[in-house]
């Protein structure tokens, strides 16, 4: 599969995929999409520039291991349910915060979209995690 | 009192850098909490000796009613003070006995939790809280008897001695559950007042069984002895202190402490004196059939504890009195005899009795401390063990079937005497048999310290009979609500009967002693021709469970993926299927042609397609061929659910078919199959027979489904809340985040899970070799402890 061509064309369509997937997690909680597909398709991203370039190049641009990145979302997640805490209510209740940018622009921020990054993240992990594994040998420390 | 319990697991912890930086003075260092701690515990004597009760109580666990509750009353202090006391001694004697040791450190932490576990045992108030110190002493006991971990017959003991009391434990757990439930309370202090009840209760019968179980597996009774000759392959401290003196008391302070809650019965008293007696004749009997001087000490132990479970069963008011001094003398004398062998064994470098003599010159000391110990043991006039045969005698006398239980008390206390003579005396009596070493002296300080200490102690007490009475065996026996006999401890009852037995005892244990090596080799001939004892038993019924066990793995997990799937998938065909065939659920009648009139030109093609993509994957001849061709089926059906309305799903079910797709082509070529699929005709058809059940089974449940109205209560709340409530228009994605979030959480979890153990799975088989380089480079370095060497 590592083809000239491939090889061409893989990091752009992986630079573009990942930016759909970072776009798909966004719009998730009005618009179809959210972090579970936005992973899924981040992981395409990586598995496509893994068939192409090698699992080691995918490794080398993550630069930590994908179990890591997946281990960080599910702190996200678990502490995404924390600041419920600071106004006494149950764990995992959303909180929400509209934070204001010059005159025009309001940008919510919430703690089920720290959640849903969680979940992305976990899902980009995981799943990179045995695809690169099943992809190529691991590295000797 | 919680913290005088924690400080030793605090201490425990900071141990191995204590050890790093004070080096040689390290054990008299650490000595100064267990000191410390006796000392606490000796203030309290004044107040419990006039009948206080001192109770502590911290929750901790509120909602079920379990508190980290202590007691202390006569009977835990005495257990506190022996075990912080010897345990000072101990800790001394170890930080010479193990000088230079490399893990030196590392003794003294389990040595010091063990402690901590120890004196939580004897104080806990609550049964929980008994229950979970009862099993940290077992586990922190399998440590110490595993500390030399490189040899074979260590961790052989050390799991063994695990089971067997891990065995108990769990007795003991279900014994208090249920002693528990039937009462309605869950502390030592109301369970003592609730006796009546328990004895009266119909479940009286198990509760007994079950906490006796607990007692004799700690308490090394007969047929469970087995563990505690074994344990003797830990360090010598560690058999002093845990397998003498402390730990396997644990099991008689447990039916002492219970005494007043089921003692006294018919079946209570039969069971303890008949195990008991039991007990103690194998004891004795394969005490003397012993060469090595430390397997002697650990036969008559086990002796030693037969008594006590039977003068615990006998229940007079003079048997307690007699098991309590026994117990006192016990912990003295055996304690400084176990710690004298240590300290003979470290300076001439063998236990074998047949290998040492004539030390009395070059060991004076050593010797002397011996012989007092020994005395004590053999029940000498004057000594502390001479108080408690007489009350023994006393006791066996006055109880039923007294002449059959005075003459197992006779020999057996007659042949305790005669291994106690063997271990005093013949090492340093007679001619000099060890020549390696020239100038042998009596060891250091720190290795005759807790020997010399204990065994004059058992002097003392035999003389101070007063103070005895009063700050011993009165309280004990209140705790055990027993009011003691008038006249107290003392040396001299006037010529009786039991005067007589005494006598007699000490003349048979003296000729036993001069024909010891006769009769040893007599026993070891019999044991021979027997062949078989419970630890072959043991090993046998190890055999067999893990025959049983590997018997049922390879039945239920054959290690074929084919295998797995079949029995996964009949259970599901069977789950969808079984309410059609039992539960004569109705299907109603689907209007197929009125479906099939709306469908739309879009939504005949990509049902076609899945067809399509259905007839090549089973027409495929390779794999490759039926990978893509389960995707292009996938992605089909996902069109659907977009035609159908379902954008959220039909995007991700193509995600998860063309990951799938990838994943399966990968693990094709990683895992090296076979191009080609390789099943049998039969194979084939059996499979193709299942999938087929399983297609029926839910085409048959989702035309059930659909022939009944939706409730849409569910979806409505959703649609109209998720835009109010949670600022959301994404009703899936704000079901998934917010109001289901901790579903989702517990998902991530699962799929992070099955991540680490896919990876796991898919690089086993390069680390298992890895592994086994490894152990190979290991294995030179066996290091032993000094002294342990055989």
């Amino acid at each position: 599969m590592n083809t000239l061509i491939m090889r061409a064309v893989a990091p752009v369509i992986t630079a573009l995929m990942a930016l759909f997937s970072v776009f798909v997690l966004l719009r998730g909680h009005n618009e179809p999409g959210g972090g579970f597909i936005a992973g899924l398709i981040m992981v395409s991203a990586l598995a496509l520039y893994g068939i192409a370039c090698g699992a080691s190049a995918v490794r080398r641009a993550l630069s930590i291991h994908p179990l890591c990145i997946a281990g960080l979302g599910l702190l996200f997640s678990l502490s995404s349910g924390l600041p419920s805490a600071l106004v006494h209510m149950p764990y995992l209740s959303a909180q929400w915060w509209v934070a204001q940018i010059g005159e025009a622009t309001k940008i919510p921020l919430s703690t089920p979209f720290l959640f849903d990054m969680g979940v992305w993240l976990v899902v980009v992990g995981s799943i990179t995690a045995i695809v690169l594994e099943l992809e190529g040998e691991e590295e000797q420390d | 009192m919680l913290s005088a319990i924690l400080s030793g697991f605090g201490l425990a912890i900071l141990a191995p850098v204590l050890n790093r930086c004070a080096g040689a003075k390290v054990g008299w260092l650490l000595g100064l909490l267990p000191a410390g701690l006796f000392v606490y515990f000796a203030r309290y004597a004044s107040a419990i000796a006039t009948g206080g009760v001192l109770r502590q109580s911290t929750p901790w666990l509120p909602q079920i009613g379990v508190d980290l509750s202590f007691r202390l009353d006569g009977l835990s202090l005495i257990f506190a003070l022996l075990i912080t006391g010897i345990g000072a001694l101990i800790v001394v004697y170890s930080g010479r006995y193990l000088a230079g040791h490399r893990h030196q450190g590392r003794f003294f932490s389990f040595l010091l939790m063990f402690m901590a576990s120890m004196l939580g045992l004897v104080l806990a108030d609550d049964v929980i809280s008994l229950f979970a110190f009862w099993e940290m002493t077992s586990l922190t006991s399998f440590l110490l008897i595993g500390f030399n971990h490189l040899r074979a017959a260590s961790r052989r003991a050390a799991m063994q001695a695990l089971l067997v009391t891990g065995l108990g434990g769990l007795a003991l757990l279900a014994g208090v559950t249920v002693m528990g439930l039937e009462t309605g309370v869950w502390s030592l202090s109301q369970l003592l007042e609730s006796g009546g009840i328990v004895r009266d209760s119909p479940l009286y019968g198990i509760i007994v069984t079950l906490v006796v179980v607990a007692a004799f597996t700690k308490s090394a009774q007969t047929p469970f002895h087995f563990w505690l000759p074994n344990a003797m392959e830990a360090p010598t401290p560690v058999s002093a202190y845990l397998h003498s003196a402390t730990m396997v008391k644990a099991g008689v302070y447990l039916l002492m402490r219970l005494t007043p809650v089921l003692g006294g019965t018919a079946g209570w008293i039969a069971i303890l004196t008949v195990f008991g007696a039991a007990t103690l004749t194998t004891g004795t009997l394969l005490a003397i059939r012993q060469s090595d001087l430390k397997l002697i000490l650990a036969y008559t132990t086990v002796a030693s504890l037969g008594l006590l479970v039977m003068l615990i069963g006998i229940g007079s008011p003079v048997a307690l009195e007699g098991a309590v001094l026994y117990l006192l003398a016990h912990a003295l004398f055996k304690g400084a005899l176990f710690m004298i062998v240590g300290g003979l064994d470290q300076v001439t470098g063998t236990r074998d009795i047949a290998m040492l003599g004539g030390l009395r010159r070059a060991m004076p000391i050593t010797f002397a401390m011996a012989m007092l110990a020994a005395l004590s043991m053999g029940g000498v006039p004057v000594f502390v063990g001479f108080l408690a045969k007489e009350s023994i005698y006393r006791a066996t006398i006055g109880a039923d079937f007294s002449v059959a239980l005075t003459a197992i008390a006779m020999i057996g206390n007659a042949l305790m005497f005669a291994a106690a003579l063997a271990v005093a005396w013949r090492p340093f009596a007679g001619v000099k048999r060890v020549e390696i070493l020239k100038n042998l002296r009596d060891p250091p300080l720190s290795l005759l310290l807790g020997p010399s200490l204990l065994a004059c102690l058992g002097l003392v007490f035999g003389i101070l009979t007063g103070p005895i009475g009063s700050f011993v065996i009165a309280p004990m026996l209140a705790a055990m609500g027993v009011t003691p006999t008038h006249p107290h401890a003392a040396l001299w009852h006037g010529v009786n009967t039991v005067l007589v037995a005494s006598a007699a005892t000490m003349v048979l244990g003296l000729g036993t002693f001069m024909i010891i090596a006769r009769l040893r080799k007599g026993f070891a001939a019999a044991l021979k021709a027997i062949g078989w004892g419970p630890d072959r038993g043991y090993d046998q019924f190890m055999a067999g469970l893990q025959g049983l066990a590997s018997g049922i793995f390879k039945i239920v997990q054959p290690g074929l993926l084919r295998h797995y799937l079949i029995a996964a998938y009949a259970a599901f065909a069977l789950a969808l299927l079984a309410p059609f065939l039992f539960l004569s659920v109705s299907l109603g009648t689907p209007d197929f042609a009125a479906a099939l009139g709306d469908s739309t030109l879009q939504d005949i093609s990509a049902l076609g397609l899945a067809i399509v993509g259905a007839v090549i994957l089973l027409a495929a001849k390779t794999r490759l061929i039926a990978i893509v061709m389960l995707g292009v089926h996938g992605s089909a059906i996902a069109l659907l659910f977009l035609l159908f309305g379902a954008p959220d799903l039909s995007f991700t079910q193509f995600m998860v078919e063309i990951l799938s797709v990838v994943i399966l082509t990968l693990v094709m070529t990683r895992l090296k199959l076979d191009a080609v699929d390789s099943r049998t005709p039969s194979e084939r058809l059996l499979d193709g027979g299942l999938s087929l059940a399983v297609a029926i089974g839910i085409a048959l449940v989702l035309t059930a489904i659909t022939q009944h109205p939706l409730d849409m209560r569910l979806s409505e709340f959703f649609a109209q809340a998720s835009a109010t409530l949670a600022h959301g228009r994404n009703i899936v994605n704000v079901i998934l985040v917010d109001f289901r979030a901790l579903d989702t959480l517990g998902e991530i979890t699962v799929v992070m899970t099955a991540g680490l153990a896919a990876i796991a799975l898919i690089s086993l088989r390069p680390q298992r070799a890895a592994k086994q380089r490894d152990v190979e480079e290991i294995q030179p370095h066996i290091d032993l402890a000094p002294g342990e060497e055989r």
